[in-house]
């Protein structure tokens, strides 16, 4: 039984040898150390910040939208054209969320709230129309303002409409890119000045060889699959870019 | 032989008949007098055809989502709301026609009426500092106008001329033109700021555009532009060659 309790230092506690492996091991470590940390660029990035796309399919339920020349009601081609593009940017690993994804009633309150949640990088309201050709694209019409901490309810795409004008642009491109006749336009959409995000309104109306002619039938209907699948192919090209600038732009963010 | 009380009873009611026979010739004398009184003052002057003059029209163009200027003789008369009036129904009538680049039924009977009053400066109420494109309150503003109209209507062209700083033009559609007019974004857009543009264009005091549907507030005109906001005219009119 020991007499009394003897405090030696830890490196004294070892014999010589053992001592030599304890330095050896230390100094194998502190390299793997320095690996890693001379590694550490390389290393794969921090995860991609959120990008969210809010796809709303416009009508629905009650609220037939216009009437096409063929009897279907322009809520049957939004809601059409809102899946197809919402599983092109599934497939391309974007979150999206969708307003309705079947025939239902949605308010416009409710839309531009969905949207708002989302804190979308990109809503695109949907719709359909017989009259023009080609695919029309609006931004809202409301004066560009200064975010502001509470933002009016039927205005608060005003602090948005520089960016929803520069998401009108890159779609504008992808489209004529795709062979579209697009026009770009500024509208009063009431849901669409409700959007706290970069908001265009896409609306697809047949497509004429040149231009809008009635002596002529269409080249492609909006009831036409081949069509839908044409303007979302495009759609979803365009926001593919939309989501490089915005990394970029959130990578060049100091 | 017969009684006497029965001939004293024949004798009232006799005279009770000639009694209310005059009151009754009076009375019709008195009432052919009233009418004639009022055809006095009833206009006699046949009402005076206005003079032609030329006006601009921005046509709109659903081809090429543009507006275009059109030049039109039209006689229009001196009170400004009337003259509003008359341009917009020759603007509804190019639309109504059966080639029309913009097709709308309806026609020149579509526009109900076009009341002028004092457009709100943006500083000027109690909105201010809120956007001036659009009624952050819409009710209040609604009520507003909606009071200054009914005040108003009865006689336009006298508060009109009176009148020297912006204007707000109230349009009210009637619903058979809203019923009818062609679903879609581009259309009723193009619709909308080809008024506000022609109204702009030959009345540049009208700086503000609110619209009416059979003298109520609606939402949309045909379920996409929103008919709740005012428009700023000035905006509506295209630079030369360019898109709305």
């Amino acid at each position: 039984m020991p007499s009394k309790l003897e405090i030696r230092p830890f490196s004294a506690a070892f014999s010589p040898a053992p001592r030599i492996c304890l330095h050896l091991c230390a100094l194998a470590a502190c390299a793997a150390a320095l690996q890693l940390a001379a590694q550490a660029p390389l290393a794969p990035a921090a995860p991609q910040p959120r990008f969210v796309v809010v796809l709303d399919a416009a009508h629905g339920g009650d609220d037939p939208g216009g009437r096409l020349s063929n009897g279907q009601a322009e809520k049957s081609i939004t809601l059409a054209l809102s899946v197809r593009l919402r599983s092109l940017l599934a497939a391309r690993g974007i979150q999206v969320v969708t307003t309705r994804e079947f025939d239902s009633t949605v308010d416009l309150n409710r839309r531009a709230e969905l949207a708002n949640h989302a804190y979308a990088a990109a809503c695109l309201s949907l719709h359909a129309t017989e009259s023009g050709s080609g695919v029309h694209l609006f931004a809202s019409a409301l004066a560009p303002a200064q975010p502001a901490r509470f933002a009016a309810w039927k205005t608060a795409q005003a602090a948005w409409v520089t960016r929803s004008l520069a998401l009108a642009g890159v779609l504008n491109s992808a489209l004529l890119h795709a062979g579209f006749n697009v026009t770009l336009g500024r509208a009063a959409l009431p849901a669409l000045d409700s959007m706290a995000c970069p908001a265009v309104a896409v609306e697809v109306a047949p497509e004429f060889a040149s231009g809008r002619d009635s002596s002529h039938a269409p080249a492609a209907g909006l009831d036409d699959p081949g069509y839908q699948a044409r303007v979302a192919g495009a759609l979803a090209a365009a926001l593919l870019e939309w989501r490089t600038d915005a990394w970029r732009m959130e990578a060049a963010r100091p | 032989m017969i009684p006497r009380h029965q001939t004293i009873l024949f004798i009232v009611l006799l005279l009770t008949s000639v009694v209310m026979g005059v009151v009754l010739w009076q009375l019709r004398e008195r009432a052919h007098q009233r009418l004639v009184a009022g055809q006095d003052s009833a206009p006699t002057r046949a009402p005076e055809v206005a003079p032609a003059e030329q006006a601009t029209l921005f046509v709109a163009n659903d081809a090429d989502s543009s507006l275009l200027a059109q030049i039109q003789s039209l006689p229009l008369p001196l009170d400004p709301g009337a003259r509003a009036r008359a341009i917009l129904g020759k603007l509804f009538d190019l639309y109504a026609a059966p080639d029309a680049a913009h097709p709308v039924p309806g026609g020149a009977g579509s526009v109900a009426q076009v009341f002028l009053l004092p457009a709100q400066t943006p500083n000027s109420g109690p909105d201010t500092g809120l956007d001036t494109r659009l009624d952050t309150g819409p009710d209040t503003r609604l009520n507003r106008g909606s009071r200054t109209s009914k005040s108003t209507a009865s006689n336009p062209g006298q508060t009109n001329s009176s009148q020297s700083g912006p204007e707000l033009a109230v349009v009210n559609l009637t619903g058979s033109f809203a019923a009818s007019h062609p679903s879609g974004l581009e259309t009723e857009t193009l619709t909308l700021l080809s008024i506000c543009a022609t109204l702009h264009a030959n009345l540049p005091r009208v700086t503000q555009v609110r619209f009416l549907v059979d003298g109520q507030q609606r939402a949309t005109l045909a379920g996409h532009a929103d008919l709740t906001r005012t428009y700023l005219a000035a905006e509506a009119v295209p630079s030369e060659g360019a898109h709305p």
